[in-house]
């Protein structure tokens, strides 16, 4: 596992049924590119989050194909629409491996 | 080519870019709540000099300027987590942890950032937020000092300065800090390296302008802990320290050693009045 | 300020180097990534919004963000950069609407493109000129 990955996710804490809400997501993440040299110029192999997807009790929000492109600590910003209370979960897939996941909960308004 | 020739080039090239010029006139309006003052009367001290001292939030384009304005855009706030969690860890043979004594960040943090650096008595030194959290953790916790300017650090500083976001900057400048805040002040108008620049070529006399494709502000530090796109990290005042003096081909001082110290007492002095805004978002 | 002949020639020398050209990959490169996300079909230059900023502050974070109503994904490429994929964003059942935004690096001054898969099986692409800045001292 990358050492100190930690996510942080917002989602309102309430919702009126078939409302779309907006979802704000960060992980800390590296992001090696692959493209960059150590100090004695062999390249850094990369090392990236490569896939990021939001469910909401078990149905699909976004699934999300990430490459070497998206900056470092990767953000993103997206809508869903909550037919009822429930569970988002969100889940981030390491190149090493690693799953790192995080999950909200919200409440009928 | 010699400086003033580059110098000349990065004029001539900036000028279509003049729209960036000078700072801009946006309200920094934290989480559609709070209103931070990023412009304010400059401190008396400075009153021969200038007469408004900007945050370099002013400085930046708008969408540098929109990731500080929501702490769930702020990439440095998952910093902040984890730094929460690191002050609930218990570490080092004190078997403490900084919550052992300090209980709840939000409360006995709340105004601390905003007076740094200053005086500690009982050491007889002025000190800055670093070097009171290793002087915790080393005489305290039985742990081991963090690198000043490590993840770790600047992570705890930044969980620290939220705390105190919004308030002025208040930094003393009399009474036993006096000879230092002179030291440092001294530093601050020192030509130094092969590029002969203080810190006042740049940031008092030249505010505004363009440096290469960038935009000098006046160096204030009110928003550090600050998380600059370019290295995508948490940097603090320190660290901040030894690159512009790197880049004036200057040996630096250490990060932690008493002439940054002495600097950043004065620098923080040159925001008194400034909202605390660390940890800010920046180029 | 007065230069000598060296230093004039200097700087003309000077400027023309810092003068930022756009970066370009190999096309192909580019264009095989399309093609295999359209299977070669034909792209409107409707039905897809790209936001980006004219001028980035700092390459390595540069906020961009896509909304193609109706789309079930988008395709973002940074057609400057060593490998052009950004990122494709693929829509399900709860999607509240089909956009999305993220913070992407571009190597330089370049076009950063994106093509939506419509829900008619049809495709849309738009694109935006990002101009990457130097930074200031030091890189």
């Amino acid at each position: 596992m990358a050492s100190g990955v930690k996510p942080r996710v917002k989602v309102p804490k309430k919702a009126t049924p078939g409302e779309a809400i907006t979802i704000k997501t960060l992980i800390s993440h590296q992001m090696e590119s692959g493209q960059r040299k150590d100090k004695e110029g062999n390249i850094i192999p990369r090392s990236i989050i490569n896939r990021f997807t939001c469910e909401f009790n078990g149905q699909l929000v976004t699934d999300i194909t990430i490459e070497p492109a998206v900056s470092t600590n990767p953000y993103f910003q997206f809508e869903a629409i909550v037919p009822e209370a429930g569970d988002f979960k969100f889940t981030w897939y390491d190149d090493d491996g690693s799953v790192y996941d995080a999950t909200k909960s919200i409440a009928m308004a | 080519m010699n400086y003033k020739a580059l110098t000349a080039i990065a004029v001539a090239l900036s000028l279509p870019l003049s729209a960036y010029a000078d700072a801009d006139d946006d309200t920094l309006v934290l989480n559609e709540e709070e209103t931070l003052v990023t412009k304010t009367a400059a401190p008396a001290h400075l009153s021969d000099v200038m007469d408004e001292v900007m945050s370099g939030w002013h400085f930046r384009s708008d969408e540098t300027q929109a990731l500080q304005m929501d702490d769930f855009e702020n990439p440095a706030m998952v910093f902040v987590d984890k730094a929460f969690d690191a002050w609930e860890t218990v570490e080092g043979t004190e078997e403490k942890s900084c919550a052992s004594c300090h209980d709840d960040v939000e409360e006995s943090m709340a105004g601390v950032r905003a007076v740094y650096p200053k005086w500690n008595e009982q050491a007889g030194e002025v000190r800055t937020l670093a070097m009171q959290v290793n002087d915790c953790r080393e005489n305290q916790m039985g742990a081991k000092p963090w690198k000043y300017t490590g993840g770790d650090m600047t992570a705890m500083e930044a969980l620290i300065s939220v705390q105190s976001r919004g308030m002025p900057v208040n930094v003393a400048i009399d009474g036993p800090v006096q000879s230092m805040w002179e030291q440092g002040k001294e530093m601050y108008y020192a030509r130094t390296g092969q590029l002969e620049l203080s810190c006042a070529n740049c940031h008092e006399d030249s505010y505004g302008l363009m440096i290469r494709a960038d935009h000098l502000s006046q160096g204030q530090i009110n928003g550090f802990p600050t998380y600059r796109l370019k290295n995508a990290k948490l940097n603090n005042v320190h660290a901040r320290f030894k690159g512009c003096v790197r880049d004036t081909r200057a040996e630096t001082y250490k990060p932690g050693s008493s002439d940054f110290v002495a600097l950043e007492l004065y620098v923080a002095s040159r925001g008194n009045g400034l909202a605390v805004e660390g940890p800010s978002v920046r180029n | 300020m007065e230069f000598s002949r060296r230093e004039t020639l200097g700087l003309a020398l000077g400027a023309a180097v810092m003068t930022v050209l756009p970066l370009r990959v190999s096309a192909s490169i580019v264009d095989d990534r399309i093609a295999e996300f359209t299977g070669g079909a034909d792209m409107a230059d409707t039905g897809i919004e790209l936001t980006a900023p004219e001028i980035a502050e700092n390459g390595n974070t540069v906020p961009i963000s896509v909304d193609a109503p109706g789309a079930t994904a988008i395709m973002v490429l940074a057609t400057g950069n060593p490998t052009p994929g950004v990122a494709t964003f693929n829509f399900g059942p709860l999607a509240g609407s089909q956009s999305a935004s993220t913070r992407i690096r571009l190597a330089g001054t370049q076009d950063v493109v994106a093509i939506a898969k419509l829900a008619d099986g049809s495709f849309a692409k738009a694109s935006a000129a990002v101009k990457v800045t130097i930074g200031g001292c030091g890189g």
